[in-house]
């Protein structure tokens, strides 16, 4: 189970509004290299996971980008707040606050709707840990992406909080595929799958 | 800083080390999950993980509750699990 904690874990404190830049930033909440995909990702990977330290890195990777889910919302809320029609119009908002005024929801920046095709639970170990090495570096560069195009301060500062823990959570699903490797005949990684021939 | 003249630690001070602590923690979590025999790792845990629940425990008991598991230390007579700014808001944590 979870338990809420009333605190972001890094924080937010934006005082200038930027709908523009709240509509880039967006995509990391619901696009597809977000954090809601990436939270989901591993907590669905993790129930088939026979390694006891890779299950651990699943669930609390897993848990901490529910966190970011929740800071990268915090921005787009902080910088779409209280915004004047005028102010949604100018700044091409207009879109987004038809179908969902100034509320949170999933979305890519282009508009798409978030969908579980943004990532894949395989069953695999070895398949799995590299979506999600990769997913972290697509992230990391998404993040980079948003760093170019931001110029507020009180907007790049947790920005780039989230970028490095996606180096971090890169390192460790490194580490996990080499455990996993470690456990596997060295002749042949692929001889059996381990979450599923089980016999062996 | 009437805060401080009362004796209270500072509201923003106290959250700053619970952040801080927090991090060290989750930071120190993840690494002890592919090093789960890493003595200095699990002794830098032990460190931060206690500094963390007392902050916590310090911040219901003068503030707000920030877990659900801390909210018995500052409910006297009103639920202020609810009270407080969420973290989104304006003078949230």
């Amino acid at each position: 189970m979870w338990n809420y904690e009333k605190r972001l874990q890094y924080p937010v404190k934006i005082t200038q509004t930027n709908p523009k830049m709240a509509q880039v930033i967006i995509s990391q909440f619901g696009g597809p290299d977000g954090e809601l995909a990436a939270s989901m990702r591993y907590l669905s990977q993790r129930y088939t996971m026979p390694y006891k330290e890779v299950t651990g890195i699943l669930t609390d990777i897993g848990t901490e980008e529910l966190a970011h889910m929740e800071m990268i919302c915090a921005i787009v809320y902080q910088l779409t707040k209280n915004l004047s029609p005028e102010e949604i119009k100018a700044s091409g908002f207009d879109k987004y606050y038809v179908d969902h005024t100034l509320a949170l929801w999933p979305q890519a920046a282009g508009g798409t709707p978030w969908t579980a095709t943004y990532f894949q639970s395989k069953g695999d170990p070895i398949t799995d840990l590299h979506e999600n090495m990769a997913a972290e570096q697509k992230a990391r560069t998404t993040y980079d992406n948003i760093l170019r195009l931001v110029k507020d301060p009180e907007v790049c500062d947790p920005i780039r909080f989230l970028r490095e823990r996606e180096i971090v959570h890169y390192q460790r699903f490194g580490e996990s595929l080499r455990i996993v490797q470690d456990k596997l005949d060295s002749r042949n990684f692929y001889a059996i799958n381990p979450e599923f021939d089980t016999g062996n | 800083m009437n805060e401080r003249m009362n004796g209270k630690p500072g509201r923003r001070e106290l959250l700053h080390r619970i952040d801080m602590e927090s991090f060290a923690v989750d930071e120190v979590k993840l690494y002890l999950d592919t090093h789960p025999d890493d003595a200095e790792a699990l002794a830098f845990f032990k460190e931060h993980s206690r500094n963390r629940n007392q902050a916590m425990e310090e911040y219901a008991r003068n503030y707000t509750p920030l877990t659900i598991d801390t909210a018995s230390a500052s409910c006297e007579d009103t639920w202020k699990w609810i009270q407080e700014p969420w973290p989104w808001q304006e003078g949230g944590c």
